[in-house]
This record gives structure tokens, sequence and C-alpha cells, in this order.
């Protein structure tokens, strides 16, 4: 067992007891930092696959910022510690089971797809892997690929940033004005 | 420079580790004593100088003092939380330094040893994205204290770490462009040996803007107004007694002390002066010893600034430090990615253009935002008849 498959069982473990402790925990404080320790492990796991750059904007984004407003709305917004009902209920329940079973059949195609395709622990993959952990993915290549050949998604994607900040300037301005 | 075999690259790291995180500690007790006697010194009294020479031992005595305080844990806190918050806030505090480099390199037994714990490829990412989770220690601790100062006092910090971040990520833009490397050591190595060859010349107003910014994310004075005491209590840890207080504390030194080194490593050309740190030959052992001792003073220089200007100015009011953050300093910020970025294709990297391109660019943007504002306050002042003070909102009409 090379250290990189240590790594992977400890940050997929911590990434799976994260998960399961965002959806178990009854107080939305705690199911949000279970939520961060969840995207720790992930950015864990990107930095074994390599991709440091994308490890590094996982933490700054998600742990770094989407993680701190939803801090803040729940405690601005004081809300308490979930009844055992009341949380999902009536229609509500029938569209997340939908939901649910959609999703886990996602991932089972997927994991038998990959199980099928590539032989785990063959030669060839753990090449490849270990090439990958040798020569990470730099910066620089990202950079050179967003300006070249992903131009076009890159600008269109600015474009609908832009036009959210936009809007959210909007928005927030009406308010202010109405309660003026 | 070629990697290390394991071996050597295991011990090497250990006793690195070990120096770097026994040096913070000393720091941070070297930083006690120092704010208390300089704070002394500028208002003209002494301050502790009992314990030990010159009361060196100060900071000692204190620690025992609250090792032995009684650990008080109120009944109506949510109890995980409280006690994990101090540790949130050190942890990140503690593990930048990692990435910082602290000296050039040592030639010992044959080998190399880069003074540097990790020279990450994503070095500067690695630091802004650690910074970045220094705000959970804060919100956390202010939450689970379950009392409406310290809930104050940690949205007050949050809304301003989050505000100054953006600040802190675009200063560095600039200095990224002309070292054209993420690398802590790529970019320390990339300013000359001589003070007007570092970054702060070339980068003024974006240097400006970071250290502000580390002011503000260390949550000193003139940004401390998570622990404004007049209007606060304490802010964050007013329900914090005994040790967990205490490390509240050792972790805004620490921060200080990274925040510095990170300063001096981006723009005060890291461990060179003068060619000093080549003495012996490069690599040396000496050259080495030479090299941490030129970081370590430049480090300690800037820290004496943060105890400086917090007797020098006095805290912002809330509308006034977001409108500083966004109004000025992120402006100036983007003016310098800007600015820097064309100039670096007109003249082809001319860094003596960039520098004064960037100081006119910086003056421009603040006197534009100036006129807007004054513009702005004076069309206020005419329709309402009232003082131009700006109404608060957002956060604080929820405060």
């Amino acid at each position: 067992m090379n250290p990189e498959m240590i790594l992977f069982f400890i940050f997929g473990a911590v990434s799976l007891i994260g998960a399961i402790a965002v959806i178990s925990f009854r107080h939305p404080i705690y199911s949000a930092l279970s939520l961060i320790v969840t995207f720790f492990a992930q950015a864990g796991l990107f930095v074994i696959l390599g991709a440091h750059f994308v490890a590094a904007v996982q933490v700054i984004v998600y742990a770094g910022a989407i993680m701190v407003l939803f801090l803040f709305v729940i405690m601005l917004l004081n809300l308490g510690t979930l009844s055992a009902k009341g949380a999902l209920t009536g229609k509500l329940k029938g569209v997340a089971i939908i939901l649910g079973i959609l999703l886990a059949a996602q991932g089972i195609y997927i994991a038998v797809n990959a199980l099928n395709n590539t032989e785990v622990g063959s030669e060839a993959a753990q090449e490849k892997a270990a090439a990958l952990t040798n020569n990470p993915i730099e910066t620089y290549d990202i950079g050179e690929l967003l300006f070249s050949k992903y131009l076009l998604p890159f600008e269109v994607t600015s474009l609908i940033l832009l036009a959210a900040l936009i809007g959210v300037i909007v928005l927030v301005k009406r308010e202010n004005q109405t309660e003026n | 420079m070629e990697s290390l075999p394991l071996h050597v690259f295991i011990i090497s790291s250990i006793v690195k580790i070990l120096i770097v995180a026994h040096l913070l500690i000393i720091g941070v007790m070297a930083m006690i004593w120092s704010e208390r006697r300089v704070s002394g010194w500028m208002q003209d009294r002494l301050g502790p100088n009992r314990v030990g020479p010159q009361g060196l031992l100060q900071p000692i005595a204190d620690g025992i003092k609250f090792l032995f305080k009684e650990d008080l844990i109120p009944n109506h806190v949510d109890k995980p939380l409280y006690v994990l918050a101090p540790a949130m806030l050190l942890v990140p505090a503690m593990i930048i330094v990692a990435v910082v480099p602290f000296g050039s390199s040592m030639t010992i037994a044959g080998y190399e040893i880069p003074l540097q714990i990790a020279d990450l490829n994503i070095g500067i990412l690695y630091i802004l994205a650690i910074t970045s989770l220094g705000v959970y220690g804060v919100v956390i601790g202010a939450w689970a204290s379950n009392n409406k100062y310290s809930l104050l006092g940690g949205l007050r910090s949050s809304a301003q770490m989050i505000s100054y971040e953006l600040t802190l990520g675009l200063a560095i833009i600039g200095v990224l462009m002309l070292s054209e490397s993420l690398k802590l050591r790529e970019i320390a190595e990339g300013q000359g040996a001589n003070p007007w060859e570092w970054n702060f010349l070339i980068h003024f107003p974006a240097f400006l803007a970071f250290t502000t910014a580390v002011f503000a994310e260390t949550n000193r004075l003139p940004f401390d107004l998570a622990e404004a005491e007049q209007e606060l209590v304490a802010g964050y840890h007013t329900e914090y007694s005994s040790m967990k207080f205490a490390i509240f504390f050792m972790a805004e030194y620490m921060s200080m002390i990274v925040g510095s080194a990170v300063v001096v490593t981006l723009f005060l050309g890291g461990w060179h002066f003068f060619g000093l740190e080549n003495i012996g030959g490069e690599g040396s052992v000496l050259a080495g010893l030479i090299s941490f001792a030129i970081f370590f003073v430049k480090t300690g220089i800037f820290l004496f600034v943060f105890i400086w200007v917090r007797w020098t100015l006095p805290r912002f009011r809330y509308d006034q430090l977001m409108n500083f953050g966004w109004k000025f300093l992120l402006p100036v910020a983007l003016s310098s990615i800007v600015v820097t970025g064309t100039l670096y294709i007109i003249t082809k990297g001319n860094r003596l253009w960039i520098g004064v391109g960037n100081v006119v660019a910086a003056f421009i943007v603040v006197a534009i935002v100036a006129g807007m504002l004054a513009m702005d306050n004076n069309s206020k002042s005419a329709a309402q008849n009232t003082p131009a003070a700006a109404p608060l909102r957002g956060l604080d009409a929820v405060e």
C-alpha cells in the first residue's frame, strides 16, 4: 500500500463521515461545520490527484466564503434545533425519495462503469496515478487553457457572474428606496 | 534545486517544523512583553518591569497565571463548540507559516536544505485559503458563547474579515504578475538584494492596501471593532476565561507574526539585504544563518509597526470601516492590477515605469472616489438638511 492509497482512504473516510454528519445533526450550525470538514477532505483528495490549484480554490471558495455566509444566515435567523418530525413531511418526502433514488442510481452507474473500464490496481492505472502525483497540474497550465481553449466558456461565465452582481445591487437598492 | 533523498527530507522537515513552531510560541511571548513595554514607552510610563530583568519574564508569569486560573465553562454555552473555537482560531494562524521561506538555504552534510518547511506550487493561494478560515474561530466562539454582545462582536469581525480578504487577495496580483510564480520562495528570490529593487516600491499602493488588510485580518487597532470595549464588553471572547481566553490572544499575536512574515516575503525582499545574505558563499551554513537573521529582524521591525499603529490611530466607526475597505482599498488594489498588467506589456516589464504608474493610478482612483463621496454627501445633506453621517445599513440594521 503506497502513501497515496493510505491518504486516499483517510480523506475519503473523513469526507464520508462529514457528509453523513451533515444530515444527521439536528442543529444547523453543526451541520454547516460538518460540511466544512467534508470540503476539506475533498481538497485533500484533489491534492492527491495533483490538482493543487483546485484544492486551494475549493478551500477558498467553499470553506472560506460560501460556508461563512451560510453560518452568518443561520446565526442571524437564529434557527433552532430541528425536531425529529416536521423536517420532511408529505409531498416533500416523496420528492426527496425520488431524487435520492435518482442520485443513487447515477452514483452506482458511474462506479460500475469505472470498475468495468479500468482495472483498479493495474499497472497502467498505478502509473497514471504516479505520474499525476509527481507532476502536479501547474496553475500556469490552467491559466493558459482558460485563456485559449476555454476562452468562450470563461468569458460567458464571467458575464453571468457580472449579471448576478448587477442584479444583487439593483435588488438591494430598490429595497432601500422603498424603506426610505 | 534537486529534491532531497526521502530520509533527509523527513529529518530536515521535522527539525524545521520544531524550530519554527517553537519560534512562533517564543515570538508570541516576546510580543506580549514588547507590546506592553512599547505601549508604556509611548504613553510615557514604564510598563511591566518587575518580573525578571526589564520585565522579560512577565509573559511566563502571565502564562502561569492563566494556567492556574479556574477553567470556567458557563452553563448557557454550547459546550462542544465553545471548547473548539479557540483552537479553530489558533490552528490557521499557526499553519500558515509552513509555506513562508524564512531564509535562503543551508548545505549540511552535502545536502542543500532550503529554509522553508514546504515550498508549495500554490504557496500564496495556500496562505489566502488558510487566512479565510480564521474567521470560523471568531464566529463559532461568538455564537457558542450564547451572549448577545459576543454575537455582535463575532458578526462585526466576520463581516470585516470577509470585506478585507478581497483587498488582501487582489493586492497580491500585481506582485504575482512580475514574479511570474505562486511559489513564495521564487517571489522572495525575484526581488533583488537592494531595497530599491523590492516589491514595496514597485507596488507601493498595493503594499499599503495589503498591509492595511493584514491589520484588519488580525483584528488589531484601528480595526478592533469586534472587541470594542465601550460597546461590546470584550466582543467574541467575553465569555472566555483562563487558558481559553489566553489562546484567543495567542492566536492574535501569532497571526500578527505570520502576517508580518508574509508581508516581508512578498513586499520587503524576504531575506535579502544589500547582499549581506551571501556572506560565506551562497548555500553555506553561515549565509543561511545570516539570511535567517535578516528575515527575523525585518519581521521584528514590522511587528513594531503593528504596536506603533495601535497607539497612533483611534478605532474606526463601523461605517467608516466598511467605506474605507470597499470604496478606497478595493479600487486601489484593482487599479494596481490594471496598471501593472498594462505597463508590463507596454514597457516590457520596466520596474520603474510600473512603480510610477501604480502610484499615479492610486492617486487618481482615490481622488475620484473622494470626489464622488463628497458629492454624494453634499446632495444628501442638501436634501435632508442633516449632517453627512452615513446611515448604518445592512448588517447594522440587523444589529
